[in-house]
């Protein structure tokens, strides 16, 4: 990889291990994912996909449609059944285990709430399949409906419920019979902004407080980044990266993950030379010369693409005085307020554009920085990210 | 621009509700109209005339209007056994047919509901098919196959299974087989619309929380299929149980069905009011099922809006 | 697990046989040479050539077929102005009436239908002198009304599923209503409008009971000439008619079917 990994690997190793199984190598994982491939006629799903998760993980599976990302989940939970590979849970190969008898869980994306059957009898359901005394049932509804702060919904039938209730009856059903591994599917999806952040949070106080295993898909990079203890990005079948929210979007390995996750600014370059960690680009886009950080050393007149994230880039009126940057002088195209921060477009006199985004630190209704300024951008030359696909 | 697309609203609902007066006022006279014609001829006495039955309304040497009346048609009704025996034997002819075509019916659109797109249509293309081909024909045809030198037997006995013909038509049995045979896409197609509405999800859902196939069935699909279970029941009960061509032509003469005897008391017996009065009870047995069917038929009208 | 799909499939193997074995016996024993129906006697197209050249049983059937042309296409307009009606007003004055009356014609025993017609058209002739006589058109008035409540059903459903704001974005576009129900209502309840009809003129072809009650002297359907024909048993000239019929009927459906079948295809894919 052409990136910084190693400053990573230094902070990971100073980390309780406890935190990240995924380093330990004495580590047995909870899942285990080998070579699974899921042909559908004509067309290949999931490619040969690799992956370990550990026990405690809320791992999220980020792709868009078409990605193969819901198809790996069914398989997960046993209603597809894998063309290639195997799945593992706890050691356990799932090929001939239907999902009536997976330690698996899941909550569907439309929740699936029977709804000819009570709030209590849906929840319920899962322990009747199982034959726990009635009893015992009771006892263990009240106490799940409680703890998805639901109590006083039991007798309602799924019509009558909200959205955000629905899901909260689909995630007790769910976790009632303590599973060792929930799917969900596009869990935050139908909900509306407000409830999808109070949501966020409740999902991960939960699974920290049952731990319990989640694998979460979703096509949403923020819900991915927030909720997640690692991500996998899928494209097209395959893992194109597999890291903690940080690893992925400050060191993304290839170009579909860095404009996957977030916004980024691609630029492409060529080598002119590159040595002791540090590389000089050649960038028709910004009609010049850019430095950046770099590990590897690579051919002069290769093919790398200069990455830089909105917000690593400064913007002001005046030429930034501190060494180490790269500096760019260009106009203002487009501004849009946030309110917390500010985006701006800004064009140079190759006619590139790039996003750059700043937080309005200063409290003041008037821009500082207005349509059709003549503004400096620059970064620091460590923040930029280089691929090399 | 809002008032405009009411006032058109508006305009179309005027002009829907003046052109809906054609068909309201048609229905008034030629569907709801006659039966109050047979409530009144009802209670008229047979007469060899024609019609052959008293008016009821008559005038008097006074000029006053008398209502004569009589409810002897309906106490001969009930006086024998003869006719509360056939009612009673049409319901449960009806009800047992209703119930074999449930049976049969149900696995039935319940396999065509799980097929894949394409098959899906052609299966059900060919459960409609027969359904288009004339009722009588096909009702015709089983004279064929089940007569004693018909084709059934023809087999049977071409194969040494049997030496004498079974008699198996002018009975009850065919009588069954032919309401099935008739009535079944009448089942099949609600139950089908029903299935084929139901969410997977569901199913999917059931099974990850350790339902089996079976217990799939019982607690998910059943339950949520009643509504087209009742449509399809309703759709096949009321009208068989008032059949007259499937008893006709396939039945006996102990084969106790009222269309036909109500058939035999118009035509043969010439027995107008008694025929009257047949239909009336008739229709009051069917009455609370009819209503059932329509409060059904709307309430699924309404929940597609 | 693999038992439940086989069991699944031998019940709908046996329901489709079941359906079709009575049809294709008549179809085969129609070419059958000899006059006892059921027994073999031999390949032969007499039954054909005896329909053929029966005088009866083409007047019947052009009778009948008259009568389903007239009767379809009065029953289409009415039924649809009920479908559109119940599904577009809401409540209105009669309208538990209307539905009611709607709705029963759909379940009604036929036997009931007919009495009551034949009641009303004497009743009417003895007030009012008309109709005069029983026939043609007294069938036709009697078929128009118990197939416009399924035209009715048929059009409702259709008009649920449909998005009705298509309506409003032509009406915000400057359409003038009756402009917008002939240019979009219209052609999106087309479908609905000719399987309403199709099955009109079928359920008029193929009605024995009502017939035979509201009938008169002279006027003689197909399905009357058939049964009275059939009263008695088996008549190899019935199968031959009965073989045109359910070979007419066939080609009819497959090939309305397979327009619908491309025509869900364009819609879906967008080209053929």
């Amino acid at each position: 990889m052409m990136n910084d990994e190693m400053t990573s690997a230094d902070e990971s190793r100073n980390t309780d291990l406890a935190e990240t199984p995924w380093l330990d190598p004495e580590a047995k994982p909870l899942i285990q994912i080998q070579g699974l491939t899921k042909k559908f006629s004509g067309t290949t799903a999931v490619d040969n996909v690799d992956l370990n998760i550990y026990r405690g993980e809320l791992f999220t599976i980020l792709g868009g449609s078409g990605s193969g990302k819901t198809t790996l989940l069914r398989m997960l939970g046993g209603f597809e059944r894998p063309t290639e590979g195997r799945i593992l849970i706890d050691g356990v190969d799932m090929a001939t285990i239907p999902p009536y008898e997976r330690p698996v869980n899941m909550m569907f994306q439309s929740y699936a709430l029977f709804p000819h059957m009570t709030v209590e009898q849906n929840v319920a359901y899962g322990l009747k399949k199982d034959k726990v005394p009635s009893g015992d049932i009771k006892n263990r509804v009240t106490e799940m409906l409680e703890l998805v702060k639901l109590p006083s919904l039991a007798k309602r039938k799924p019509a009558n419920l909200s959205g955000g209730e629905s899901q909260r009856v689909a995630l007790a059903r769910a976790l009632i019979k303590r599973p060792k591994l929930l799917l969900l599917d596009e869990p935050l999806a139908a909900l509306d902004k407000k409830l999808r952040e109070h949501t966020q949070f409740e999902l991960m106080n939960l699974q920290e407080d049952l731990g319990i295993t989640f694998i979460v898909v979703t096509h949403d990079q923020e819900e991915a980044m927030t909720l997640s203890t690692r991500i996998a990005v899928m494209n097209q079948g395959r893992f194109e990266q597999v890291g903690t929210p940080g690893e992925v979007y400050e060191y993304p390995i290839n170009r579909f993950v860095a404009d996957f996750v977030g916004n980024i600014n691609l630029l492409e370059t060529t080598v002119v030379s590159s040595a002791g960690g540090q590389i000089r680009l050649a960038c028709e886009a910004t009609g010049g010369e850019l430095t950046a950080h770099c590990d590897k050393n690579s051919a002069a007149g290769s093919l790398r693409w200069l990455a830089v994230r909105p917000e690593k880039i400064f913007i002001n009126k005046e030429p930034p005085l501190t060494d180490d940057r790269t500096v760019l002088k260009g106009i203002v195209l487009d501004l849009g307020y946030f309110g917390n921060l500010s985006v701006y477009r800004v064009q140079l006199p190759t006619g590139t554009v790039l996003q750059v985004s700043a937080q309005n630190r200063h409290r003041t209704a008037r821009q500082t920085v207005e349509w059709d300024d003549e503004v400096y951008v620059s970064w620091d030359i460590a923040s930029a990210i280089v691929l090399d696909r | 621009m809002s008032s405009k697309a009411t006032m058109g609203g508006d305009g179309r609902r005027r002009w829907l509700r003046r052109a809906l007066l054609a068909p309201y006022l048609w229905l008034l006279l030629f569907f709801l109209a006659p039966f109050g014609i047979i409530l009144k001829i009802s209670f008229a006495d047979p007469v060899v005339a024609i019609p052959p039955f008293t008016a009821l309304l008559d005038w008097s040497v006074s000029g006053l209007a008398i209502i004569q009346g009589t409810f002897d048609n309906y106490v001969f009704l009930f006086e024998d056994n003869f006719y509360v025996t056939i009612y009673l034997s049409s319901i449960k002819i009806a009800a047992v047919a209703t119930v074999l075509c449930l049976l049969l019916g149900y696995p039935m659109a319940y396999f065509i509901a799980r097929q894949r797109s394409a098959l899906r249509n052609l299966l059900l293309l060919a459960v409609i098919l027969p359904f288009w081909i004339s009722f009588l024909l096909r009702v015709y045809a089983w004279i064929g196959l089940l007569n004693n030198h018909g084709v059934i037997n023809n087999a049977l006995m071409a194969l040494g299974i049997i030496d004498q013909p079974l008699p198996l038509i002018y009975n009850d049995f065919a009588v069954y087989i032919g309401l099935v045979y008739s009535y079944l896409p009448f089942m099949i197609l609600p139950l089908y619309a029903n299935l084929e509405r139901l969410d997977l999800d569901l199913h999917d859902a059931a099974a990850d929380l350790g339902a089996r196939r079976w217990q799939v069935f019982v607690d998910v699909t059943l339950p949520m299929s009643i509504p087209g279970i009742i449509a399809g029941c309703l759709l096949v009960f009321i009208p068989a149980s008032g059949e007259f061509i499937i008893p006709a032509l396939l039945g006996g003469s102990d084969t106790l069905m009222i269309g036909r005897i109500l058939w035999d008391e118009f035509f043969i017996n010439r027995d107008w009011p008694v025929a009257s009065a047949v239909s009336v009870v008739l229709l009051l047995i069917l009455v609370l099922p009819m209503i059932w069917f329509q409060r059904l038929e709307s309430r699924q009208m309404e929940s597609a809006t | 697990m693999k038992g439940r799909g086989t069991a699944l499939l031998t019940i709908a193997v046996f329901g489709y046989a079941f359906l079709y074995i009575p049809l294709l016996s008549v179809i085969f024993y129609s070419f059958n040479d000899s006059r006892l129906v059921t027994l073999w006697g031999g390949f032969s197209l007499r039954w054909y050539q005896a329909l053929f050249e029966s005088e009866e049983i083409w007047s019947a059937a052009l009778l009948s077929l008259r009568i389903a042309v007239i009767s379809a296409t009065l029953a289409t307009i009415l039924g649809t102005l009920v479908g559109l009606g119940l599904n577009r007003l809401g409540s209105f004055r009669g309208r538990m009436l209307l539905t009611g009356m709607i709705t029963a014609p759909l379940v009604m025993p036929e036997i009931i239908t007919g009495i009551s017609l034949l009641f009303l058209f004497i009743t009417l002739a003895d007030w009012f002198g008309w109709p005069a006589s029983r026939g043609a058109m007294t069938i036709t008035i009697a078929h128009i009304t118990f197939s416009m409540a399924y035209v009715a059903v048929i059009v409702r459903s259709r008009l649920s599923g449909m998005d009705q704001s298509l309506e409003d974005a032509a009406m915000d576009l400057g359409g003038r209503p009756m402009r917008v129900f002939f240019d979009i209502t219209v052609p999106m309840i087309a479908p609905a409008m000719v399987a309403g009809w199709l099955l009109s003129f079928t359920l008029s072809l193929d009605d024995l009971v009502i017939a035979s009650f509201v009938s008169g002297p002279g006027s003689t359907t197909l399905p009357m000439l058939i049964f009275s024909k059939v009263r008695l048993g088996v008549t190899p000239d019935v199968n031959a008619l009965a073989t045109v019929i359910i070979v007419l009927v066939s080609i009819g459906v497959i090939t309305a079917g397979m327009i619908m079948h491309n025509k869900e295809k364009t819609a879906e894919t967008g080209h053929g």
